[in-house]
């Protein structure tokens, strides 16, 4: 019943070609610099987490990524392809390989759960009801929330809220997708279930994530766990060095990189503003 | 002193070529794919339906006090009969536009700020854009092609009820006859008359839901922002309908008389 992702992004890339590439991109708004220089890459499959504090840019870099906001220097690619210098037409297409979970959700408020998690489905890929139907069931059911269907977002609590924006962003099965601030202002026990959706999206669905966020434990959660198939279930279990090595970590100050690496070397990093972030 | 002027220059020209960008994108957007029958129709629901009642009770008092106050007039030249001729000209010609343009501008211009408003500060216009969907085409289209052509007929609808609310006035209060009033109705409007209080609607309607919509996607400042935009709306789309129409009377004027 479900549509294969290779349906969705034709262009299948392999796990060396970045999925995601910044290249010294900057932006500032009048005299504010928002961003300067700032280059990584995402490979497919992997998870770049982006920390940092309040202000440094870090939501700033998804609406780059996702071509809501335009730099004014450097390159943005995503799948190979320069979004930078598309048109808002062109850029549609690009979209429909990227999901984003917005800090709040950004659920509609006049749709239901289902109307919510299937809206790109039937309202821009025109899929048959029935189709829509079995998709939405299955991702609300991957996140939790198969009995909410018919619910409004107003009678859903703050992480139910993230969890159907989750499924709504991996409804039409993107190979990209962004989290901006997801767990913030979450209770410890329900931001752990948002890392474990992040966790089984990334490892089960081949979802390469871009996450943004300044709550550290579930940063190192996210990047020091995996998720395994286990008997018809799914475990979240501590993963190995190689596994670790996949999320990277970028750590943002004033706009500008001042730290790239994985979890163990942001663990050791001397450099003052990092050792007062990490405290 | 020069730089504050300069800025509030810069930010005007910079709001008026927004709101004319959004124009053209609407327009472009309403003779192109994909279109959202499903918002379109719900829009035409909610901006045509949903203002019957405050159009028909604003038509309705308006004709019946025009006819009380002309009434009185036309008394001291004993021309009591010909209230009809002009509770008819005045409501078709200016009062029925302009009136349910402003009682529009109120209802719909304020409620398209805020709904728009509120969408942006919850990030579910970029989510909107994010999932593939234009949010002119989606958001804009179906409320500027239910503003532009429910206004005329809601203004038609306004009409009738105030020259309803005229001849309850002129039979129960003025005492003219019912006949001599239907016929002085007739009599004092002309074609002319009827394409103007036509056409007027038209562009108050486009108007009033662009500034709607301008003003709500430009919201910026969280909850506080919403209601500032949602006052900003009911103020701008107001102001807009009095100027259109004197514009587009003189044009009018030029035109048929």
């Amino acid at each position: 019943m479900s549509t294969s992702r290779e349906e969705m992004t034709p262009e299948r890339q392999s796990a060396e070609e970045p999925v995601v590439e910044l290249d010294r991109v900057g932006l500032a708004f009048d005299d504010k610099v928002i961003l300067r220089d700032v280059s990584f890459t995402v490979l497919r499959g992997h998870t770049k987490i982006i920390l940092g504090g309040s202000g440094s840019g870090k939501s700033t870099i998804l609406k780059l990524i996702l071509g809501l906001l335009r730099p004014d220097s450097g390159e943005v690619r995503i799948n190979g392809q320069r979004v930078d210098t598309m048109t808002e037409l062109e850029l549609m297409h690009v979209r429909a390989g990227v999901g984003m979970v917005f800090q709040e959700g950004a659920l509609f408020d006049s749709l239901t759960v289902a109307e919510n998690t299937g809206y790109r489905l039937y309202e821009e890929m025109h899929w048959p009801e029935e189709k829509v139907r079995a998709r939405v069931q299955e991702t609300l059911g991957f996140v939790g929330l198969g009995d909410f269907l018919d619910r409004m977002p107003s009678e859903l609590s703050g992480g139910q809220r993230r969890r159907v924006a989750i499924a709504r962003a991996m409804a039409a099965r993107p190979g990209i997708l962004l989290y901006d601030e997801a767990t913030t202002g979450l209770d410890p026990i329900t931001a752990t279930s948002i890392d474990q959706e992040i966790i089984k999206l990334r490892d089960l669905e081949e979802v390469s994530s871009v996450i943004v966020t300044h709550q550290l434990r579930d940063a190192f959660f996210t990047a020091t766990h995996e998720a395994v198939r286990r008997n018809g279930d799914v475990d979240i279990v501590q993963a190995d060095a190689a596994k670790c090595d996949e999320a990277e970590f970028i750590m943002l100050k004033d706009g500008l990189i001042v730290f790239e690496g994985n979890a163990a070397e942001l663990r050791a990093a001397k450099d003052p503003y990092i050792r007062n972030f990490l405290s | 002193m020069a730089g504050t002027a300069q800025d509030f220059l810069k930010a005007a020209v910079l709001e008026v070529q927004e709101y004319v960008n959004l124009q053209i994108a609407t327009v472009r957007a309403v003779f192109s794919r994909p279109f959202y029958f499903r918002d379109i129709v719900e829009q035409f629901e909610s901006i045509g339906i949903g203002s019957l009642t405050v159009v028909l009770l604003a038509g309705f008092f308006t004709g019946a006090v025009l006819a009380l106050q002309t009434g009185i007039t036309l008394d001291q030249f004993g021309a009591r009969p010909f209230v009809g001729r002009l509770v008819s000209a005045s409501m078709v010609k200016e009062l029925g536009p302009v009136l349910t343009g402003l009682m529009l501008a109120g209802r719909i211009g304020s409620g398209i700020a805020a709904e728009l408003g509120s969408m942006v500060v919850t990030d579910q216009i970029n989510a909107l854009r994010t999932l593939g969907t234009d949010p002119v085409r989606k958001l804009v289209v179906p409320r500027v092609l239910a503003g532009f052509f429910m206004t005329p007929v809601l203004t038609v609808i306004a009409n009738t009820v105030g020259i309803i609310g005229g001849w309850l006035i002129a039979v129960g209060q003025l005492r003219v006859a019912g006949s001599l009033y239907w016929t002085s109705v007739l009599d004092g409007l002309y074609i002319d008359d009827v394409y103007m209080g036509l056409i007027k609607p038209f562009c108050l309607g486009f108007v009033i839901v662009t500034i709607g919509c301008h003003v709500g996607l430009r919201t910026t400042g969280g909850t506080q922002g919403v209601g500032r935009s949602t006052t900003q709306a009911v103020v701008a789309a107001s102001v807009a309908v009095i100027v259109v129409d004197l514009l587009v009377t003189q044009l009018l004027v030029e035109l048929l008389y």
